[in-house]
């Protein structure tokens, strides 16, 4: 059997770019086991806040054929995860039982090393600790029994009212994870690197119609109840008044 | 990234430490087995700028009172193998200087051709083995950086060496010139020739990283496959760790300037200087040249992870 | 390292978790509170609550920055004695001085001129508070934010529909196939909004975006449309002839359910032209003009019959003339004819939406409405007792909100939009739209302005709620001469339908005397010296503005907020108010409640900490006020104080001795087992705590649907007193309420008439059929030196929220720029970031250009709301809010210059007065390289007040629940 591999799919789909995700994070984890997550300026100029997720915009193509989509990142868990083995210290470790990457701030010397080696961005440095920290799933919050059972999830996923992240095992086929990723194209972030991301996204999904000229000709059409069908006049030309044969 | 100062004078000052124990013991063999007070006090001169290069470094931390804690992960850590390496290297360092100072030679091993390796050549080859690991390991922190491709190559690691060994020649023929030494003619012209051939490695990497295509794209980022993806915000209009930490300040004129300052001061200024017989200027003309070279190491190099922050929006 | 597992978090501190409603915006989501050691550590959905279901939105969860926001008012403040308004010099006094300053002033008032007094609210949701304190009072001079917010689309709909989008109604998306947003429309009802379109996506549903702009919900609908802004109705009337033209509605439906096959007397001639034919014998109760002998053009027999004659069915077509030689047309055959030249062609040239899209867009919706029915198992009669034993829907959905609203045109086509709503048989129905209580209510809905001066006496109070709907010109706020009886001239016949008052021409008005002076301005929660108002230069002007004699033209000004706003440093007297997690607050059937499809649901608020400082909520202030002023429904009969405090008001107020109506509809009765309506229950506030703060009344599901029309619940609503009368409720395809005002505007109207200046407005403006005109503001300007449209938007972070003083929040928006096509750049020689001048015929601003390719390129747009005056809600004076952010309402009027020979008029709506913010045009040019890096115009910063929780600000803030 596959080890556990617990992660985020992020239907892109859905997002509208609320932020809801952002901030629910902020909050459950600045007075959870991961926080503080300070706030430098917080009410002045270029406010520089720690924040384990962000909701990013991007534009795609040229108007009138233009795609807004927004794009929700985290730390995105990853299989290979390339900011683990460049640690010095062993500070950041990939869990065994679930496959959760997180910071032991005990031994973090805060080089900030791992985060160079991260390509996604997903690291966040705490200034007044001195330790780098990271989205951790809410590991704090998944595993506590006190917590009823449907309510052991993320923060964010808890948060999301377009319930666009879908939280749960990858590597359990069965998972509605691993079916959503499987059933709609899910799919990894710069899958070049090899660093096997944990968490996935699904792509837009786009719903058309067609139309067949029945549908708007119709045998039910009210007109021809109301008398209102087109009908040429006596007056204009007919084979019947050409023809002799 | 944004350079930090810190590292900037780590790596220049380990550097020109490490250049100057090879060029001590390559001064010994080339003056037949010498020992003596000028290796002792040449080899405590490099001790002292490993420890202003430790000392550099804890600004680097924010939790230096943990610091021990990084030789934990010597088996996967570059950082954790350079964090092994110098405190080694001090101590080889320390050794060296102590064997001199008291002029302990006793013979380990006699060659079959009648030369004999001493205890001072011994540990000079031991500190040479030590310093060319430990560019290694400098030069590998940065070159395993797969998502900095201005980093990532072998390139690194051999600008790293030569640049050290450069600095170290060059601080080694200033040494020699203020002792007097005989060896001062030596560790000149060995530092010329190391210069030109820094000089040219780094020439290379310069031009190498303003060729070649970024390895990752904004598709690949956000897996939308469209030709055109611009990035409208990038989630947060302030500033954060990603947006400091991997942006130098300044931008590319900043970088332009002063590679072209790093090139002329750190390579070609000292290679006249050495010529002219002005080596102690030549140092100092060279250090300032490679903690430009070091700024600009960072500053030029762009992390994978930027295409994510673009636009405040 | 502790193990993250091993202490629950709930272990951490003392821990309690007390649940309320949230207020963080209008969509008020049940939440849970976390908290720890007396601290808020977490604040969750509450999963059992009906509108949210434990989700949240991101400022739901900010909710703690409020509490810790350096904005935070705690004190009541006077000016300082000698100190000019506006230079924000206050001094710290008592409650008790506050209460006897206002008491004293207030009750000279009431006892001699009570209209001299003016109460305007922002985005509160008390409106039933505070215009019953209005009304007591005795001044018709209320209003809450409605009329510069959404006005047109309530009034547009309820005209035409008796229901709307809103907290009243919305889109069926679990049963809709296709689904059609149109503008800006992503504020109300956020989250049940967001989560049923995510469903709806999930489930293979179509959504179709119409917006200049995508963004929002637009950016993830499988299409988008851009329209130039401005010019929805014209797409809707080429939806509307399209549909017709191809017979892709549903004749049944209208038949039977709307007024289109009814006939309308087409005698140009006679006093009852363009109203319906009435049969005449048919007794009629006097209190209702829709009334039952109606008349159609029966098929078979080809003759006029009463509709709904058992065994007829009326035309929808052609041309008849009655008995008597009167001309008549079905209202349908009139809509056809009305929309004749509205061909997808023309709309193209206005739109810019291509003709071939505009037909397959109307062919979509036809045919998915025809092709695609719901049926759902489940019996129903109608009000004429036929019985049912199915409820069917065409899933075709819709929703709309400010985008269509915000313009001058705006109720016309808020009209159009429920015409199209109705041809496809979409109204109440499975898949379409669905009503919330207390909706559907008559068209329009019974309460009724004050009808003229004598509706206002010294010492009493008002004849009629200071709002209401007019049902014709008799029911008008005017006096003799026909001029305005309120401030705003709400009412008036310059905008008579303004249902939700004129907020927007309040200060103007009171700086000019126009109608009249007044002598107190009170305030609650609206920034009318900033983002509220409109021509916000000029306003902060008005409100320091002195007469010759060196008074204030405004001469006293009340401000009651939480925060430091930019209007409370014109106060004279400033109200200090709590939070949302500081008071008791009901989310009230007599107001805009939370009902789901499903049923009437209403909800309250309870404190979960004590109010920081001396805060008051509002709702204390006004109930000790009124106690004071011994008003009427606030007093006993001897002027003896009634209630304790607000919570004691809402278990014990009923709107009439005896009523049993009441703030809350649950658990009313002595003992809390009557619902709707039933004496006071002492207890309620607990049983109400005990059901996670909400009352849900589910309806059967029989009376779910089709209440128009559906007689079970019609009787439910009547027993339950939700209405009047048990009469159905017929769509207004064509509008006798507006024919009737035109007949006026004509002198044909037996009551009321507008004075003669007027007339020519009314009689265009007053059309019973929807018609596209183009908006008001752009006939002032000329097109070619101002071509662009310019608008704005709320981002989803900020939608109906005050949080630039939210350390999260206002990281995420913490200024805005100007975004734009890049062809606007191209044109005016300027590059991306480069910084511009914006200019409109009545102003101009100066910002940060931003090109995008997600918008219409004749229109250019902002985030609203995002840039603040220096200094202003707690933030540094050199934060981005102010030296990079921007305000586009310095651009826009609120009044147009020579609309009405050479008088002005509020630059609004002429129907509804709804403010026409969408209207403006501008122009944007480069600036010079100097004036680049900060915006325009900056105002002097605004200082801290004596009390003001600056304490909170600190250069790191690491906040930590319980970490103290």
């Amino acid at each position: 059997m596959t080890k556990k591999q617990l992660a985020l799919v992020i239907d892109l789909n859905v997002c509208v770019g609320c932020h809801a995700c952002v901030t629910s994070c902020k909050e459950w984890n600045t007075s959870g086991w991961a926080g503080p997550l300070p706030d430098v300026n917080p009410y002045g100029a270029d406010p520089n806040g720690v924040f384990f997720n962000r909701v990013q915009t991007y534009e795609c193509g040229t108007f009138p054929n233009t795609e807004t989509i927004h794009f929700p990142k985290s730390c995105l868990h990853c299989e290979e995860p390339p900011c683990v083995p460049v640690c010095p210290t062993g500070a950041s470790y990939k869990r065994d039982e679930d496959g959760i990457v997180l910071v032991d701030y005990d031994k973090c010397i805060g080089c900030k090393y791992c985060s160079w080696s991260c390509p996604y961005g997903a690291r966040e440095f705490d200034p007044v600790q001195g330790v780098m920290k990271k989205c951790t799933l809410c590991v704090d919050r998944i595993y506590d029994q006190t917590i009823e059972a449907e309510r052991r999830k993320p923060a964010c996923v808890l948060a999301c009212p377009a319930g666009a992240r879908i939280f749960g095992d990858i590597n359990d086929p069965e998972s509605e994870a691993a079916r959503a990723i499987r059933d709609n194209g899910g799919f990894p972030l710069m899958p070049e690197w090899g660093t096997r991301p944990a968490n996935h996204y699904l792509p837009r999904r786009k719903t058309t119609t067609t139309l067949h000229p029945d549908q708007l000709t119709r045998v039910d059409n009210p007109l021809k109840a109301e008398g209102e069908t087109p009908r040429p006049a006596f007056t204009t030309p007919t084979i019947d008044g050409v023809s002799s044969w | 990234m944004k350079p930090a100062f810190s590292v900037i004078f780590l790596t220049t000052l380990i550097g020109a430490a490490q250049g100057l124990l090879i060029a001590l013991t390559a001064g010994q063999m080339y003056a037949g087995g010498q020992s003596g007070g000028f290796f002792a006090l040449g080899a405590a001169l490099a001790l002292a700028l490993l420890c202003l290069g430790l000392v550099a470094s804890v600004f680097h931390l924010a939790n230096p009172q943990r610091g021990w804690r990084a030789a934990a992960r010597w088996r996967t850590s570059w950082l954790s193998r350079e964090v092994i390496l110098i405190p080694a290297l001090s101590a080889l360092a320390f050794l060296y200087a102590v064997i001199h100072a008291f002029g302990w030679a006793p013979v380990l091993v006699r060659l079959g051709n009648g030369a004999a390796i001493d205890l001072p050549l011994a540990l000079g080859l031991l500190t040479t083995l030590a310093s060319l690991a430990l560019f290694v390991c400098t030069g590998m922190i940065y070159a395993c950086v797969r998502f900095i491709r201005q980093w990532a190559s072998g390139w690194t690691v051999v600008n790293y060496l030569l640049m050290g060994l450069a600095s170290g020649f060059t601080l080694a023929a200033a040494y020699a010139r203020l002792q007097d030494s005989l060896l001062s003619g030596f560790m000149s012209g060995a530092a010329v020739w190391l210069t030109l051939l820094a000089l040219a490695a780094r020439a290379f990497q310069l031009w190498r990283n303003t060729t070649g295509a970024p390895c990752s794209t904004l598709k690949s980022a956000i897996g939308v496959h469209h030709a055109q993806i611009r990035q409208i915000t990038q989630g947060f209009m302030g500033s954060s760790f990603n947006t400091v930490e991997f942006t130098a300040p300044g931008g590319a004129e900043t970088v332009r300037g002063l590679s072209a300052f790093f090139l002329a001061v750190g390579f070609v200024a000292p290679v006249a200087l050495l010529l002219a017989g002005m080596p102690v200027l030549a140092f100092l003309c060279q250090y300032v040249g490679l903690l430009a070279e070091r700024w600009v190491f960072f500053a030029d190099a762009d992390h994978v992870q930027n295409l994510y922050y673009q636009a405040k929006g | 390292m502790r193990d993250p597992a091993s202490i629950p978090d709930s272990d951490l501190g003392r821990s309690e978790v007390k649940t309320t409603t949230c207020y963080m915006c209008a969509c008020r989501c049940g939440i849970r509170v976390h908290l720890r050691d007396g601290e808020i550590r977490y604040i969750e959905g509450n999963p059992d609550h009906p509108l949210n279901k434990g989700i949240m939105c991101a400022k739901g969860a900010s909710g703690i920055m409020k509490q810790y926001s350096p904005a935070r008012l705690t004190k009541p403040l006077k000016r300082k004695e000698g100190s000019e308004r506006g230079a924000g010099a206050f001094e710290p006094i008592s409650w008790e001085e506050a209460f006897s300053t206002l008491a004293e002033r207030l009750g000279h008032l009431r006892a001699t001129d009570p209209k001299k007094f003016a109460l305007f609210t922002g985005r509160d949701q008390m409106q039933a508070l505070t215009g019953l304190f209005a009304a007591k009072f005795g001044t018709p001079n209320y209003a809450a934010h409605g009329g510069f917010c959404s006005v047109n689309m309530a009034a547009g709909m309820i005209y035409t529909i008796g229901g709307s989008f809103w907290e009243f109604g919305g889109p069926d998306l679990e049963r809709a196939k296709l689904f059609i947003m149109i503008g800006t429309a992503e504020d109300h009802h956020s989250n049940p909004m967001k989560r049923d379109l995510a469903a709806f996506k999930r489930g293979g549903g179509r959504f179709i975006a119409i917006n200049p702009v995508r963004t929002g919900y637009a950016a993830i609908a499988d299409e988008w449309v851009p329209i130039r802004p401005g010019t929805d109705g014209a797409l809707l009337l080429a939806l509307v002839r399209e549909i017709m033209e191809l017979g892709l509605f549903d004749r049944d439906f209208l038949i039977r359910y709307t007024n289109a096959a009814e006939l309308v007397n087409q005698n140009a001639d006679s006093d009852q032209f363009g109203l319906f034919v009435r049969e005449g014998s048919v007794p009629v109760r006097p209190d209702t003009f829709e009334t039952p002998d109606k008349m159609w053009w029966d098929r078979d027999s080809d003759k006029p019959v009463i509709a709904r004659t058992k065994g007829t069915e009326g035309r929808l077509f052609g041309s008849y003339h009655l008995p008597d030689g009167t001309p008549a047309k079905p209202s349908l055959q009139l809509l056809k004819e009305r929309v004749k030249d509205y061909t997808p062609e023309w709309a193209e040239g206005i739109t810019g939406i291509p003709a071939a899209t505009i037909r397959r867009l109307a062919h979509e919706m036809g045919v998915t409405a025809r092709d695609q029915t719901i049926e759902l198992p489940i019996a129903w009669t109608d009000c004429w007792g036929e019985e049912h034993d199915k409820i069917t829907g065409n899933p075709v959905a819709f929703h709309a909100m400010r985008g269509l609203a915000a313009h001058s045109n705006g109720f016309h086509t808020t009209r159009a939009l429920a015409i199209l709503m109705t041809l496809l048989g979409t109204i109440d129905r499975p898949g379409g739209f669905r009503h919330r209580a207390p909706f559907p209510r008559p068209i329009p809905p019974c309460p009724k302005p004050p009808k003229g001066p004598q509706a206002i006496k010294s010492g009493e109070p008002l004849t009629g709620t200071p709002l209401g709907w007019p049902a014709d010109p008799d029911d008008l706020s005017v006096d003799a001469d026909g001029e305005p009886i309120r401030l705003d001239k709400g009412f008036s016949w310059e905008y008579p339908l303004s249902v939700h008052g004129m907020m927007h021409n309040a200060i103007t008005n009171a700086w000019r005397a126009d109608p009249y002076p007044i002598d107190t301005l009170l305030l609650f929660m609206a920034n009318m010296a900033w983002n509220s108002t409109m021509n916000t230069s000029e306003v902060r002007k008005m409100l320091t503005d002195k007469d010759e004699s060196g008074q204030y033209k405004i001469p006293f000004l009340v401000v009651c907020d939480a925060f430091q706003s930019e209007t409370v440093a014109f106060a004279d007297l400033v109200l200090p108010d709590t939070t949302y997690l500081e008071r008791h607050d009901v989310m009230s059937m007599l107001d805009r409640p939370i009902s789901e499809f499903d049923g009437p649901v209403d909800s309250v608020r309870v404190p979960i900490l004590p109010p920081l400082g001396e805060s008051k909520p509002f709702q204390e202030v006004l109930i000790e006020l009124a106690t004071r002023l011994k008003l009427p429904a606030f007093t006993n009969k001897d002027g003896s104080r009634k209630f304790r405090d607000y919570p004691d008001f809402i278990v014990k107020f009923e709107t009439e001795p005896g009523s049993g109506i009441g703030f809350l509809a649950g658990w009313r009765g002595k003992a809390g087992e009557k619902a709707m309506v039933g004496e006071p229950n002492p207890n309620q506030w607990d049983q109400y705590a005990r059901n996670n703060n909400h009352f849900h009344y589910a309806l059967p599901p029989s009376f779910q649907y089709m209440r128009n029309w559906n007689k079970g619940y019609l009787e439910w609503a009547y027993r339950h007193r939700l209405v009047r009368f048990t009469d159905p409720i017929m769509p207004h395809i064509y509008s006798e309420v507006l024919q009737k005002f035109r007949l006026a505007g004509e002198g044909k109207w037996k009551g009321k008439q507008p004075p003669d200046r007027l007339r020519e407005r009314v009689k265009t403006f007053f059309d019973p059929l929807p018609f596209y005109y183009t908006p008001l503001e752009w006939r002032c300007s000329d097109g070619h030196a101002y071509p662009l449209s310019a608008l704005t938007q709320r981002p989803m972070a900020m939608y109906h929220s005050w949080d630039s003083q939210n350390a999260w929040l206002r990281q995420i928006h913490t200024s805005n720029v100007l975004f734009m096509h890049p062809k606007v750049g191209a044109l005016g020689n300027f590059g991306d970031a480069d910084w511009v001048w914006v200019e409109s015929p009545w102003g101009r601003i100066k910002c940060q250009a931003r090109f995008t390719e997600a918008v219409e390129p004749g229109t250019v747009w902002t985030w609203n709301a995002i840039g603040k005056a220096s200094g202003a809600w707690g933030l540094d004076p050199d934060a981005d809010e102010s030296r990079k952010g921007f305000l586009l309402n310095h651009l826009i009027s609120e009044e147009l210059p020579n609309m009405v020979g050479d008088r002005h008029v509020s630059n609004s709506d002429p129907v509804t007065g709804q403010a026409a913010w969408y209207d403006l045009k501008v122009r944007v040019t480069k600036c010079k390289p100097g004036e680049a890096g900060e915006s325009w115009p900056q105002f002097k910063p605004m200082a801290p007040l004596p009390g003001q929780t600056i304490g909170f600000k600190s250069k790191v803030r690491a906040f930590l629940a319980g970490g103290k």
